[in-house]
């Protein structure tokens, strides 16, 4: 009886291509560490582990007098500044390439009459360009646009704004798609345009997560920024350049000792955001 | 202004025939509900007329226009005619109330109008008159998560009487609320149609409330239209000829038994 059961039993027909996948994947991954010579034992190695403490023991003590620590501040200021405006100009880039590119916004989807093949002609371009803008690393928009504006903060704004408007704009529509779709479907079958179907039924749903990437990002461009200022684009890193070129360990360990406060500062600040978006 | 169905089906991408060569009439300013087992395709033939789908074959007609044929601003315009009131309401759960009412005229504002809404709502009174039709007033600034189900299909409901559709649609709209509320509903979508002359096709779970409100009931089985008559002509073996495959009783509210003790008069379910 128990044997005609099993014979009966209904077959799960996802396993197949699940095993498929997996066995993909780790065939992918693989090749990965083997190329980057990977291997953890030669961290354990008695004579990295004394070159590795030598280097570290030269950040104590902190670097702790007023005048450099009047710097610090005043590069941490920039810092935060670059950080800031630059992604505010990533996603002032961001947003409408996202609205652009988002399927779930798209009228021709639930409706192709004649004449709209012109929404699917634009997507192509709009995605193109979001890689385009985040395939180049934002140092090396950095040092383009030190050529273009010379030294300074403002080359460090620029860089992040379009790095990051290039990644906002492709998670953005990832998040958007990834969110219920429906009211906005809804509201673009009874007529409704594609902005206001955004605001009314896509924006509501899909707001506490495009706020929290985005902070995360903005905590990103704070890290960011700190390695553009060793080309020449102002803030901490500039500072910390500085620093390493005397080879001061303890004003560098102050600087790290910053960021992480900034790190921790960006947590906080995500999560009053989250919390108030809720 | 009138709906035709000439021969048409429906076939999702998936190979389902949900709708097979249908064809039907319905006039302005009449009133029709569908009803029928579920997986008859109740659904599909309102999204049809809603324009939400486009038919695998044959001519589908809504408010005297081909919307297949139709630019994309005269498609537009003509959603923009189309209320649909949906069983699991498509609002999101952080809007508010008053922004879920005022969103119905979205297809009828110019784009401005409505992201200065969202800014400051612009119609308060407007919104607050038709869910004060529903009962629910008093939710205007309430957030739609913490409403109720049967409260927030009613904020649906409000939406489309704010829309002012000339075609009204709505999908099992009372699926969540107890049989009062649900006559209270059904009411008020009756009255909105007969005051403002506009078509309602209505589908519904509950055979009493379709019998009782509804001068003409149109039964769909299997993708097909069954019967197609003014109810005092529908007779019990017709209705459960019509459920056989789903249960052995034919659903009404709360599952109350039918009064059948003179046939062809409105019946409603017994209450005890």
């Amino acid at each position: 009886m128990a044997h005609a059961d099993s014979a009966l039993q209904p077959r799960d027909p996802a396993a197949l291509p699940r095993l498929a996948l997996t066995v993909l994947v780790l065939a992918l991954l693989w090749p990965g560490f083997s190329l980057t010579e990977f291997d953890p034992a030669v961290l354990i190695d008695g004579r990295s582990r004394e070159t590795m403490g030598k280097f570290v023991s030269t950040f104590f003590p902190l670097e702790t007098s007023p005048g450099f620590l009047q710097l610090v501040a005043r590069s941490t200021l920039e810092t935060l500044a670059i950080a800031t405006a630059g992604t505010v100009l990533a996603m002032l880039l961001a947003a409408p390439f996202a609205l652009v590119i988002t399927r779930s916004l798209s009228i021709s989807r639930i409706g192709p009459g004649p004449g709209y093949w012109l929404g699917r002609i634009l997507r192509l371009p709009a995605r193109f360009a979001m890689m385009f803008f985040r395939s180049i690393p934002e140092i090396v928009w950095a040092l383009l646009f030190v050529r273009a504006v010379g030294l300074g903060p403002a080359a460090g704004v620029l860089a992040i704004g379009v790095t990051y408007g290039g990644m906002l704009g492709k998670v953005y529509s990832e998040i958007l798609e990834s969110n219920d779709a429906r009211p906005a479907a809804a509201l673009l079958e009874t007529g409704s345009g594609r902005t206001a179907a955004f605001f009314y039924g896509l924006w509501p749903v899909a707001l506490p997560e495009l706020v929290s990437y985005t902070v995360y990002r903005w905590e990103c461009a704070v890290r960011a920024s700190v390695i553009m200022g060793f080309v020449g684009a102002g803030g901490l890193g500039l500072q910390m350049e500085l620093s390493m070129r005397m080879l001061n360990g303890g004003e560098i360990s102050t600087i790290l000792l910053v960021f992480l406060l900034l790190v921790m500062l960006a947590d906080a600040v995500s999560a009053i955001l989250r919390k108030v978006t809720a | 202004m009138k709906l035709d169905l000439e021969r048409v089906s429906l076939e999702y991408p998936n190979g389902v025939r949900a709708i097979n060569q249908v064809s039907c009439g319905i006039d302005r300013s009449e009133r029709v509900a569908i009803i029928g087992p579920s997986g008859a395709g109740k659904t599909t033939l309102l999204r049809l007329l809603a324009t939400a789908l486009r038919p695998t074959a044959g001519t589908l007609t809504v408010l005297g226009a081909d919307p297949w044929r139709a630019s994309r601003g005269e498609l537009r315009r003509l959603r923009g005619r189309i209320g649909m009131v949906h069983q699991a309401p498509p609002i999101p759960p952080r809007q508010r109330v008053v922004t879920a009412v005022l969103a119905g005229r979205l297809g009828q504002w110019p784009a401005w109008r409505s992201l200065a809404s969202l800014v400051y709502p612009l119609d308060m009174p407007g919104a607050e008159r038709m869910l004060a039709r529903m009962e629910i007033a008093d939710k205007l600034f309430e957030r739609c998560d913490q409403l109720s189900g049967g409260q927030l299909q009613r904020v649906g409901v409000a939406r489309v009487l704010y829309q002012q559709p000339d075609l009204i649609l709505t999908d099992e709209p009372v699926s969540a609320v107890d049989p009062a509320l649900s006559d209270r509903i059904i009411g008020e979508l009756n009255r909105e149609a007969i005051e403002r002359g506009v078509t309602l096709v209505a589908s519904l779970h509950a055979v009493d409330l379709a019998l009782h409100w509804f001068p003409r009931v149109i039964g769909v089985k299997g993708g097909e239209i069954a019967f197609d008559l003014p109810p005092v002509r529908i007779s019990d073996a017709m209705l459960r000829e019509l459920y056989a495959s789903e249960m052995a009783q034919v659903p009404t509210q709360d599952y109350q038994p039918f009064e059948t003790m003179v046939p062809g008069v409105r019946r409603k379910p017994v209450y005890f």
